[in-house]
């Protein structure tokens, strides 16, 4: 069987038959609709009162506080960790394995005891002194007063946040070329400048979607914190529903906001990214 | 081996140079004298320790032993002498000196190493300004007479990722310029280079000679070796088996290693 050139050039190009295609938008359309449906129609989770405590004192109160918190670990973890990724690769050698240490045992501990082990520092050392290691002491202080739980949650956070960060940015840095420090060594520039102006800057195209991942993950490890008492997101909402036992509502509360951060955050991510691409020529993933 | 070849004032000294990655040494003990305002090109097959043996006179690489010295300073270690004048030991410098010795001594790699996420005019500006030579206006000012030396005026704003790799390489040199060095070193400057981009970047080079630039260029280049060079070295197996110049070398060899080399490259 043949055709004629002039058939074959006049003919429409048409994509494959794809049938599998029409299964799965099936399948898929009908659980959403199922979805939808209960939403709408199981009266338990009370729409009503999650419309009404989404934007009350109490709620707006502890996410205030969940969003400074991870504001604030985050931005002091990170600092941190690029000290703590500069020390590990460039450090003398004692440093370095005190670096890798704090690493080790921080990432081998899960959060929830590290918070609570800052919590509970006062029973550890119930005093503070401030003088010589080993000598003098030029005064002491109860340690009961100085951790609050807010100050035992932004440790442990920041502590977290650092060693994690750490890893991602030494990641970062082994995957810029030598040929870049070794071009900024030529030309006369120090170590420091050269990590700082150099290297960093290349190496945060890599950086900057691991840190994303830690920072929505930051986020969410914040609602560890309502188990000593910090009023966060969760604490608040649990706090209400302890009073009138309007559980699920209240979570669904809880849920819609860490969900409206969490999409802010991967917009910002996503400028970020397109930021760094800058000089590079490479195209940064969509949102 | 040969004496190495004195013309003029000495502006770079190499005595006794060893190196060895692991059990492998790569440099045997080299010696080797580079005159102020001289081109020396550097020859011999790959693996012979001609960019090992340049990335020790900036210190990119540490000697296991001997010295290089520029001007009559030793580069990385100062020489630290006992009561009679003896000296004791070479100590190794601290960042700082050997940062402010390094900006004495430009490098052109052969992989460009510009800084990508610079624009061209910030890849020149960087390390002036770093460096206290000059304020930002000043170093732009300077940077931009660089770029219309090496041919590349009104690209001040690309990326280097806009650029051919000959204009890359252009980019490179006028950055190693913004120092004002007293010496250059070329490491294949031309190796990761398109065969039609080759002339552009030897044009500037050859530019630079005749300014009186004090220049070590190691290269495969033979017909540049012939037209610019003032010294050429030949080296093999981590030694200089023969230095003089071009028409010494290049047509009536003394070694017989240098002699199939030079015919089978060209």
């Amino acid at each position: 069987m043949s055709y004629s050139d002039a058939d074959l050039l006049d003919a429409r190009l048409a994509a494959p038959r794809r049938p599998g295609r029409w299964v799965s938008a099936g399948v898929t359309l009908l659980l959403a609709a199922m979805l939808a449906h209960t939403l709408l129609t199981n009266r338990r989770f009370e729409w009503g009162v999650v419309g009404r405590y989404f934007t009350s004192s109490a709620v707006v109160g502890g996410l205030e506080l969940t969003v400074w918190l991870t504001a604030a670990t985050m931005a002091a973890g990170f600092v941190l960790g690029v000290v703590v990724a500069y020390v590990r690769l460039w450090g003398g050698p004692v440093p370095r394995t005190f670096a890798f240490g704090f690493v080790w045992l921080v990432r081998s501990v899960p959060l929830l005891v590290q918070l609570l082990f800052w919590y509970e520092l006062a029973s550890l050392y119930p005093r503070l002194s401030f003088g010589v290691p080993f000598g003098p002491s030029f005064g002491s202080t109860d340690t009961a007063h100085l951790f609050s739980g807010e100050l035992a949650a932004f440790v442990t956070l920041t502590l977290d946040v650092a060693a994690f960060s750490s890893e991602i940015v030494r990641g970062g840095i082994l995957s810029v070329d030598r040929g870049q420090s070794e071009a900024a060594q030529s030309l006369g520039l120090g170590r420091l400048h050269t990590f700082r102006r150099i290297v960093l800057p290349q190496a945060m195209p890599a950086i900057v979607p691991a840190t994303g991942n830690l920072l929505i993950g930051t986020l969410k490890s914040t609602s560890l914190v309502s188990v000593i008492a910090v009023v966060d997101l969760l604490y608040a909402v649990q706090l209400v529903y302890n009073a009138d036992f309007q559980v699920v509502p209240l979570l669904i509360v809880a849920t819609l906001w860490y969900v409206i951060l969490t999409t802010l955050l991967s917009i910002g991510q996503y400028y970020v990214e397109r930021f760094y691409a800058r000089g590079r020529g490479t195209r940064v993933g969509s949102l | 081996m040969s004496e190495p070849v004195k013309t003029g004032e000495t502006l770079l000294r190499i005595r006794g140079l060893r190196k060895s990655f692991g059990s492998h040494t790569v440099l045997h003990g080299v010696d080797l004298d580079v005159p102020r305002g001289g081109v020396t090109v550097i020859l011999g097959p790959s693996g012979s320790g001609k960019s090992t043996l340049l990335r020790c006179i900036n210190h990119l690489e540490k000697p296991d032993a001997g010295f290089v010295e520029l001007g009559g300073e030793i580069i990385g270690y100062r020489p630290v002498g006992d009561a009679q004048g003896e000296v004791k030991r070479l100590q190794e410098l601290p960042s700082r000196e050997l940062t402010r010795q390094r900006a004495r001594i430009g490098m052109v790699f052969q992989q460009f190493n510009l800084f990508p996420h610079l624009t061209v005019l910030e890849n020149l500006v960087e390390a002036p300004v770093a460096l206290r030579r000059a304020t930002r206006k000043e170093a732009a000012a300077t940077a931009r007479e660089l770029l219309g030396r090496v041919g590349l005026a009104g690209r001040e704003d690309a990326y280097p990722r806009q650029l051919s790799g000959g204009q890359q390489q252009r980019v490179a040199i006028a950055r190693a310029l913004a120092l004002s060095p007293d010496l250059l070193l070329f490491d294949e400057p031309t190796s990761a280079l398109d065969p039609e981009l080759v002339g552009e970047v030897l044009r500037v080079v050859r530019d630079l000679a005749l300014s009186g630039m004090s220049m070590i260029v190691v290269t495969h280049e033979i017909g540049f070796a012939r037209e610019v060079a003032d010294t050429v070295v030949f080296v093999d197996g981590g030694r200089v088996l023969e230095s003089g110049p071009p028409d010494v070398v290049l047509n009536g060899a003394a070694h017989e290693r240098t002699r199939a080399f030079l015919e089978a490259v060209l």
